[in-house]
């Protein structure tokens, strides 16, 4: 399947997957937006809509979430998520260093991709905290908020459901921001579409990055 | 010696168990005598013999809900003739009209505090006065055996939510009370709200008359309950900063815990999570702040970019 200068990085499911999930947090994070920030002066759309969106949305990218789970148990994806502490500040560094300024001087990446390496240490890092962190306790908390019933009432003393919901509101944020740091950081390559172009196909063109 | 403790313990407990409840005037003891009971014994003057009938449902007092009401402490013959001492009553006694609630609370000053007068000016806008006068009487929801002040006494709004409910529940779920006052069949009610997102959640944790009523300010229980085309049926009138729900269901427990322990403390305590009203100013602009440096970020990198192209 790979030729000399394109790997094939994204199988089916996880092209499937990843535009699910891409869909399901838009609506998740529009309709969120709208319910946090609920006011009669402030309305993109019915509170009603609002809530019986995100509520099949959220149950959507839950579902989905599983596919993630098992597609990269079932399959070796799960190794591009490995990582090494030893010197991981180092080589976050170095990333860092590349965007900053190494980027500007036309430099070489200091990981450039192949076969075995799908993502740099810091593509590592954050798709780490956001699938296997944020995600999960989204879902976890986003299931407490649609059944308050199984959620503990009070956690010394404090209410269980306001802070459910509170950890649901913040983990939402922080996704919104990673998503939109997500797309910007997509667009770096030889051409702004390139990465898009990538996700669709399955194939990452070496030579247009 | 230890056998005391316990006889200690035991009253201690039961002194504490029966706080809510109030010991009854002794004069209602020869009413109650038949008024809590199922049958009635009298001597048949007829017959010449004891008899055992059926009393009358509607006549059958509950004591242990009566000594939890507001009126616990009254004797029967505050409202009702004292003529009823007489066995059998004197039938001409249902003739005479019954004392109303405004006949004592009406102007005086030990009850201003609870503002009877405007509670009955209110409530002659609302629909139920509307539609059926003078004969939709304050005990066809406050029953006057057995009411309590819930929604100023309770610490818990589930506890004010559960006892205002059931007071509307009384005639719009039972059709044969509803027809007390209607004609037609009651509506379902699970039906007419289908509209309403998380129905069941709705129901068990805020109260009908939060969308069925007037808010006035001044009241602690708006009074004025609306025609069914005019209820509130916009959900941010709630789910919102400036949340309804504050200056009606959590206003009494919201003045009381907030003078207590603050307001954070008091939304963090509360059970019920109510989307959009708990807006924290601070992490809204902490949020936005995060936001805005990231997308400054990207601006930076992205016109360092296009610049270096």
């Amino acid at each position: 399947m790979n030729s000399e200068n394109k790997i094939y990085f994204y199988p089916v499911w996880l092209r499937v997957w990843h535009g699910i999930n891409a869909l399901g947090i838009l609506v998740l994070i529009f309709t969120g937006i709208n319910m946090q920030y609920a006011n009669p002066g402030f309305k993109l759309m019915d509170f009603e809509l609002a809530v019986n969106g995100h509520n099949i949305a959220g149950i959507l990218v839950s579902v989905n979430y599983i596919l993630f789970i098992f597609g990269n148990l079932r399959t070796s994806n799960h190794k591009f998520y490995r990582i090494k502490l030893k010197g991981l500040s180092k080589r976050l560094q170095l990333q860092v260093e590349y965007y900053t300024s190494g980027l500007f001087k036309n430099q070489d990446p200091p990981f450039p991709l192949s076969e075995k390496r799908k993502f740099n240490p810091m593509q590592k890092v954050s798709y780490l905290l956001v699938m296997y962190l944020f995600i999960p306790g989204l879902v976890i908390t986003g299931l407490g908020l649609l059944f308050p019933e199984l959620i503990i009432e009070n956690v010394y003393q404090v209410s269980g459901i306001f802070l459910t919901a509170v950890l649901h509101a913040s983990l939402g944020f922080l996704v919104s921001i990673f998503l939109i740091v997500h797309l910007y950081v997509a667009s770096i390559g030889k051409h702004p579409l390139n990465n898009f172009k990538s996700i669709l196909s399955g194939y990452h063109d070496l030579n247009g990055h | 010696m230890r056998s005391s403790y316990l006889l200690i313990l035991i009253l201690f407990l039961i002194s504490g168990f029966s706080q809510t409840s109030q010991a009854m005037a002794p004069e209602n003891d020869p009413c109650l005598k038949c008024h809590t009971h199922q049958t009635i014994t009298f001597h048949n003057t007829l017959t010449k013999r004891e008899d055992k009938r059926l009393m009358n449902p509607l006549y059958i007092l509950d004591k242990d809900h009566f000594s939890s009401g507001v009126h616990a402490k009254f004797k029967c013959i505050d409202c009702h003739s004292a003529d009823y001492g007489k066995y059998p009553h004197n039938a001409e006694l249902k003739l005479e009209p019954l004392s109303t609630c405004l006949d004592c609370h009406g102007g005086d000053a030990k009850y201003a505090a609870y503002q009877f007068e405007k509670i009955d000016t209110e409530f002659q806008k609302s629909v139920h006065f509307q539609k059926s006068g003078e004969s939709f009487t304050c005990s066809k929801c406050h029953n006057q055996h057995y009411y309590q002040a819930k929604s100023r006494n309770s610490s818990e709004v589930g506890d004010i939510v559960k006892f205002s409910n059931e007071m509307c529940m009384s005639c719009h779920s039972n059709n044969s009370k509803f027809q007390l006052i209607s004609d037609k069949l009651k509506p379902a009610l699970s039906q007419i709200h289908e509209w309403l997102p998380n129905q069941e959640l709705h129901f068990q944790n805020v109260r009908c008359i939060e969308c069925h009523t007037q808010v006035v300010d001044s009241l602690s229980v708006s009074h004025n309950i609306l025609p069914k085309e005019k209820a509130l049926k916009n959900c941010v009138e709630c789910h919102s900063k400036n949340s309804m729900l504050e200056a009606s269901l959590y206003k009494y427990k919201n003045l009381q815990n907030r003078s207590k322990i603050g307001k954070l403390n008091s939304i963090i305590k509360n059970k019920s999570y109510v989307i959009g009203a708990y807006q924290n100013i601070w992490l809204n602009y902490i949020s936005i702040l995060i936001f805005l440096l990231a997308l400054a970020g990207i601006s930076i990198h992205m016109i360092a970019r296009i610049a270096k192209k």
